[in-house]
């Protein structure tokens, strides 16, 4: 078991050193460095600038310097916003992003869930179809679309819910919805299925015929062995939200790191966008090996 | 006269069965035939289907028969709503553009994105897979660590990326992702590759001195195309979504193109005055997706050798 966690982790590591290797190479190729503003800086300025970034020395040096510098959380200024480094921006958005997912990815667990028991208790029935068809208009509305709709039932006509601002907690019920809607209705998929399978195994039989209620079987028998599956669907999980909270912090007008990700890819901010990709790359990576971490531990049948 | 029809029903019903049965014991059907019937008795699947045909013809005829062109601007009527004495199927934008030509030709600039990007995907899939799964050994392992390290990463952030770079252009977003779609292809690839070469067929056209190169073109990859065509259709509403998600972003097609995501983001800000702007490009999109979400769940369900 050590050994496996111990592999998992070294293995996750390439992946992240590949990222910071891409960003950086990306950073160097870019047209336009970061002194080269209308109003030249004067020489000897220019100099000492180069100095404390190191763009005298060699680009492995550079690179050496670069990947220190990540290690530490340090991504270096902003090319767009003076008086701010990317770490700052990056900790100023966090807490709106990680409030948006946590509370989506929540959402979608119990909704999902409940949906998906629901209809693979009835499985076939009308309740069943209804569910299923309803997952499928969540997983192919796309949230861009679905935003617009629902600021203007809840938001223009009804007048219920603010459509923008941030600060309480009426400002993120929209934004929440629409981020966990395809994932509400990824989970009712999957527990279905899992449910399903599960049901027909001999030893939900066995309980069955000992006289045991639907609702016992559920909740001591089937529960764990229809949940796990639903553990690796964390992991794609995360990017879909970190994807998706791109689209919602722009349509809802939210001081999240995806907001400063787009702006910053439209004012070309290049040190902006990188950090913001490294950073969203290891939370995906570090998402990733807690998946499979807790996967091997919950689950006694795996053997490493 | 009644009679009579009632007489020649009798007659036709008591005929038909007999046709069947001897239809049934003449003509055998091949794995695609019956695929093909399968798919056809999906309901879901037909329906889209035709509305996919129609939506493409729409998209691909459609703006010859307006008046109006992507770009032309209609001075008398800024920001109306759908009017047909105008020819203004769809309405006009606030800048007096004709949303029925400009939410066409974004259909088009969606469906062709769908297609080109899903034909890299797959053709790069299939041979990599293919290659990768026919050597096996350390080969194969090295070549998919390769995929499993690509799929950890952001690709979203990454494409992103290169639109900052290379600006923002309709064939990086083509390249962009096709090169992200086709590690699940050559993933399935290489699982049906492994087990197909270790079948009769194979071992037989290896004895007949076939070269490893004919192996894989004749014997392999016609094989492997079942699945690889379920993964295909699914792949394409992918892509569409893909791409609307950037234009939406303002980071895929510019202006003066259209595209439905770049039409939705437009609609978006106007949608209290002028809500026909979003849902013209919306529904569309919509439709679309739908469509091809069934037509990949009907040919998986058709295709799928489980249920054979």
């Amino acid at each position: 078991m050590l050994s496996y966690f111990a592999k998992r982790i070294a293995s996750s590591i390439p992946t992240l050193f590949i990222i910071i290797t891409i960003a950086f190479f990306m950073i160097r190729l870019a047209p336009g460095g970061p002194f080269d503003s209308e109003r030249p800086v004067p020489a000897e300025i220019a100099a000492n600038l180069e100095k404390v970034y190191h763009l005298n020395d060699p680009l492995p040096v550079q690179y050496g310097y670069y990947l220190l510098n990540v290690l530490k959380g340090d991504f270096g200024p902003s090319f767009k916003y003076h008086d701010f480094t990317v770490s700052e921006l990056i900790a100023q958005g966090f807490p709106v992003s990680i409030q948006l997912g946590l509370l989506a990815i929540l959402l979608s667990l119990m909704i999902g869930v409940l949906l998906g028991v629901i209809a693979a208790l009835r499985q076939n029935s009308a309740i069943d179809y209804l569910v299923m068809g309803l997952a499928m208009t969540g997983i192919t509305i796309p949230n861009f679309v679905m935003a617009p709709i629902l600021i203007l039932l809840f938001g223009v006509f009804w007048g219920l819910l603010p459509t923008s601002g941030w600060g309480e907690l009426k400002h993120m019920v929209l934004p929440v919805i629409v981020l966990s809607l395809p994932q509400i209705a990824t989970v009712a998929r999957m527990t279905r299925a899992s449910l399903i399978e599960t049901l027909n195994m001999p030893y939900i039989r066995t309980a069955k015929a000992k006289g045991l209620p639907t609702r016992l079987i559920l909740s001591r028998h089937a529960s764990r062995a229809t949940l796990l599956p639903i553990l690796s669907w964390l992991g794609p999980a995360t990017a879909a939200i970190i994807t998706g909270s791109v689209v919602v912090e722009t349509i809802f007008g939210l001081p999240g790191i995806g907001r400063h990700f787009i702006n910053g890819a439209l004012n070309r901010d290049y040190t902006l966008v990188m950090g913001v990709v490294v950073f969203y790359g290891f939370l995906i990576i570090l998402m990733n090996l807690l998946v499979d971490l807790l996967y091997a531990w919950l689950d006694p049948r795996i053997k490493y | 006269m009644l009679g009579l029809i009632q007489g020649l029903n009798t007659k036709m019903s008591a005929l038909i069965p007999n046709e069947i049965i001897a239809d049934n014991a003449v003509v055998g059907l091949s794995p695609w035939q019956q695929a093909w019937r399968r798919l056809l008795n999906n309901k879901a699947a037909v329906v889209s289907i035709v509305l996919l045909v129609i939506i493409a013809v729409l998209c691909i005829f459609g703006p010859l028969f307006s008046p109006w062109e992507l770009d032309s601007v209609d001075w008398d009527n800024m920001g109306t709503p759908p009017h047909l004495q105008s020819h203004h199927y769809f309405g006009t934008d606030s800048n007096g553009r004709d949303l029925f030509v400009r939410t066409l030709e974004g259909g088009r600039i969606s469906l062709m994105v769908g297609l080109l990007a899903t034909a890299v995907s797959f053709i790069i899939g299939i041979i990599y897979g293919s290659i990768a799964g026919y050597a096996g050994g350390k080969t194969d392992s090295i070549m998919m660590r390769f995929v499993d390290v690509l799929y950890a990463l952001p690709f979203m952030f990454f494409v992103i990326l290169l639109t900052v770079y290379f600006g923002r252009s309709i064939w990086l977003i083509f390249i962009a992702i096709g090169a992200v779609e086709w590690l699940t292809m050559a993933r399935i690839v290489r699982g049906q590759t492994l087990s197909l070469k270790q079948r009769s067929f194979v071992e037989a056209a290896r004895v007949t001195g076939a070269s490893h190169y004919s192996i894989i073109k004749r014997h392999i990859i016609p094989n492997t195309l079942g699945p690889v065509i379920v993964y295909a259709t699914l792949t394409v509403p992918q892509v569409i979504l893909f791409e609307s998600f950037l234009s939406f972003l303002g980071l895929g097609v510019q202006e003066p193109m259209s595209s439905w995501g770049v039409l939705i983001a437009e609609g978006a800000q106007q949608m209290e005055s002028a809500p026909w702007m979003v849902l013209s490009p919306a529904i569309m999109l919509a439709v679309t997706l739908f469509c091809l979400n069934f037509i990949g769940d009907g040919l998986r369900d058709a295709l799928d050798p489980k249920d054979r």
